[in-house]
């Protein structure tokens, strides 16, 4: 890899719609500055890594729980504020449809195609029962070291 | 006239610059690229990108909510 690329850095620690969002449409701007950009999910940000359709791993009851009572993927998060029980993030889907803006899925597949690193932290993925199997394909799976390694020569570091 | 023209009028924010970005990496050094943008964040979008690449920024414009860029590719 080229070493003398900018990088950036973004921890996704939250599982809401506009903080993904967010977190997406910085990832991709920086892509766009030749940056290389890592995003790190932790705790409830892993929720939009989850695939929309259920995987059959073995789990149990605990993980279950936490398996139904989570977002499971990038269209189905919730809105930090204004959720009204998923009327907000309908809201939010037609109103930026009419702006012509990508949507949550859309800007994690243009992460993906302009080479964003997506990396899920495997410490709390055991916490929340999620498995590789139930996660996108296509991301890396680490911990806290590797996440301090890219910060450590990134000028940006974002904690959403 | 520009080796490229890049058309990302109707684009919300992040596509002006992806599209930016995707349209540069076929250039060669040198060469220049005509893109169209109509998001009001632009103008301030790209001069700050090709600030900090290594980019030239010939010509920048407005014209009836259209803003059109020239950006020379760097080596």
């Amino acid at each position: 890899m080229d070493v003398n690329k900018e990088k950036s850095t973004i921890v996704l620690f939250s599982g809401e719609l506009d903080k993904a969002i967010a977190a997406f449409i910085i990832a991709n701007g920086a892509a766009a500055y030749d940056h290389e950009v890592t995003i790190f999910f932790t705790f409830w940000g892993l929720n939009a890594l989850r695939k929309d359709e259920s995987a059959f791993v073995k789990k149990g009851w605990l993980e279950r729980m936490f398996a139904k009572m989570m977002p499971r993927g990038a269209d189905k998060l919730g809105l930090s504020r204004m959720n009204f029980g998923g009327i907000g993030p309908k809201m939010i889907k037609h109103v930026m449809k009419k702006h012509n803006a990508l949507t949550l899925p859309q800007l994690i597949e243009l992460a993906q195609e302009q080479g964003v690193k997506l990396v899920a932290c495997t410490m709390t993925m055991d916490l929340l029962g999620l498995q590789q199997e139930e996660l996108l394909d296509g991301i890396e799976y680490a911990g806290v070291a590797a996440y301090l390694g890219d910060a450590a020569d990134a000028k940006v570091n974002l904690f959403i | 006239m520009a080796n490229l023209v890049v058309d990302a009028k109707g684009l919300a924010c992040p596509m002006p610059i992806v599209k930016a970005k995707k349209g540069i990496d076929t250039l060669e050094p040198g060469q220049t690229m005509e893109l169209q943008t109509t998001d009001k964040g632009s103008m301030k979008d790209f001069q700050a990108w090709v600030n900090q690449t290594n980019h030239e920024l010939v010509e920048a414009r407005e014209d009836s909510g259209v803003f059109t860029f020239v950006v020379k590719k760097g080596s």
